[in-house]
């Protein structure tokens, strides 16, 4: 569980933002295309430089090293990047440090998104923690809509919706604190949508994660912050401000 | 066997050849005869002056002028692996990554041959030093550039990629990992490959010159395994440290990838 503090953050052509998310809290962001949702996103990140400091519960962000950085709070970029030839490859990488991950141990009967030692932790002793990933994995990806093949399919063939899903999964599956999504559902036929947005939503709950998402659908943000209880901003004129609720 | 003299009359006769292949060229619309003509009278233009350089040169063996020699050459390879990058990075490191990596693999590996395998006394007699780093920088070169412009081109095509890996939690190094090894091996291939032919496809240039001017081919067989070796290593060493400095020098202390750092393509 994480809060996500903005202090007097600045990234490229944006005023400089000051912005708090609790644990557990949705907050949505919108604004045309062009006004710097993006940007703003990756300068959490640390992806682009940027001025003043982003803080995960009290923790500051030029304490942390840029890589754990990233692990802790993930982005779910617009356009998905791939590496490999196999889906399955981009899956291996980065595994969550064990310190972290047993911190962060799910309560008991908590499962699907969980990429800790899923289960109680007797549970976890019993069982080989390979194996329990790749469960986990399976569990994700089915609720996403995929058998486990998928992890056997060519990179090159995959549609944009399948790129985006199978990015949310292996964003997920590295246990981030804080979600940042960027259009994560855009490309999703409405009941792929439906399946990320609950998916998203189990996470945020389960793992008191702060969720910050940058969404073009205003019938999307009104209804899961209307269900969240979360708050609507909107960029305009390179400045933050709450969305009116016209 | 005696040395053939050449007279320019002879010289004049080959450079018909390429005249032909301009016009050829020209009459193809490939378009590049003009580059071929610029190409040939620039090479004898350098040639002929090398030529005089070197002749009294070694009749003086003064030290300051092989080191200004040896700079020059430096400078221009620098600048020649910085003319072929598509996407060069801005700034000095343009220029400072290929010379400096180029330096630190051509004239260590001169001096260790002149000094510790051929044992020539002074080490910087120039018949010997001269011929043997132009060998080594000509083709130490020639691997830098095509490392480096790997090296710069994959990496902005491949931004996508290399920010995904960094989301996930990787470091700059992890991220770039596959990009660095696919430029080093474009590096090495040339080189790679004319030892694996050498004798039986081709006949290396500088056994043809040794054999030309009379040595006994043995002899002439030795020197040429001798260069092989020594641009192998020299080109390997060098891509290395230019590919390395480079793949640093496109992130940050913070991981992240500044394609900034790249001039954008011309033309």
């Amino acid at each position: 569980m994480a809060a996500l503090t903005l202090a007097r953050l600045q990234p490229k052509l944006l005023a400089p933002i000051d912005l708090e998310i609790g644990a557990g809290e949705l907050v949505f962001i919108s604004g045309p295309s062009g006004a710097g949702k993006s940007l703003l996103l990756r300068a959490i990140v640390d992806l682009d430089p940027s001025q003043g400091e982003v803080l995960i519960d009290a923790q500051s962000r030029s304490l942390i090293p840029a890589p754990e950085w990233r692990r802790r709070v993930g982005l779910l970029p617009a356009e998905t990047g791939w590496w490999a030839d196999q889906v399955g490859a981009h899956f291996a990488t980065s595994p969550a440090e064990p310190a972290q991950a047993s911190a962060m141990a799910t309560p008991a009967g908590a499962v699907d998104a969980t990429p800790t030692q899923g289960g109680s932790p007797d549970e976890a002793a019993q069982v080989e923690g390979d194996q329990l990933g790749i469960t986990r994995l399976a569990r994700l990806l089915a609720r996403l809509g995929f058998q486990p093949d998928v992890l056997d399919w060519d990179v090159q063939r995959l549609s944009t919706g399948e790129r985006q899903r199978l990015a949310l999964a292996r964003l997920l599956v590295n246990g981030p604190e804080v979600l940042l999504l960027d259009e994560a559902t855009a490309n999703l036929d409405p009941s792929n949508r439906a399946q990320a947005e609950q998916l998203i939503d189990d996470y945020r709950r389960q793992r008191r994660a702060a969720v910050l998402w940058a969404s073009h659908d205003p019938d999307q943000r009104w209804r899961l912050a209307q269900a969240a209880g979360g708050r609507c901003f909107v960029i305009e004129a390179g400045r933050l401000q709450a969305e009116s609720s016209a | 066997m005696d040395l053939i003299s050449l007279s320019p009359f002879d010289l004049a006769l080959a450079s018909g050849l390429v005249l032909l292949l301009a016009a050829l060229s020209w009459r193809l619309h490939l378009g590049i005869e003009r580059r071929i003509l610029i190409a040939a009278a620039r090479s004898t233009v350098q040639l002929a002056l090398l030529g005089l350089v070197l002749k009294a040169l070694f009749a003086s063996t003064d030290p300051l002028l092989i080191w200004l020699l040896a700079l020059m050459m430096l400078s221009v390879a620098g600048w020649e692996v910085m003319a072929r990058q598509r996407r060069r990075f801005r700034g000095a490191w343009g220029y400072g990554i290929g010379a400096l990596s180029m330096f630190l693999s051509s004239f260590s590996i001169t001096v260790l041959a002149l000094t510790v395998i051929i044992g020539v006394t002074p080490w910087y007699q120039p018949q010997y030093l001269i011929p043997l780093l132009g060998m080594l920088l000509g083709n130490t070169m020639n691997g830098i550039a095509v490392a480096l412009d790997g090296l710069t081109r994959q990496t902005w095509e491949g931004r996508n990629r290399i920010e995904a890996q960094l989301l996930l939690g990787a470091t700059w190094s992890e991220a770039i990992a596959d990009i660095r090894r696919d430029a080093l091996r474009a590096g090495l291939i040339p080189i790679t490959n004319a030892m694996a032919t050498a004798g039986i496809v081709s006949l290396p240039g500088m056994m043809t010159g040794q054999i030309l001017a009379g040595s006994p081919p043995m002899e002439a067989a030795k020197y040429q395994l001798l260069i092989m070796f020594l641009i192998a290593s020299g080109t390997g060493l060098g891509s290395v440290a230019a590919v390395w400095i480079g793949a640093r020098r496109l992130f940050d202390g913070r991981h992240r990838l500044r394609l900034e750092r790249l001039r954008t393509a011309r033309g």
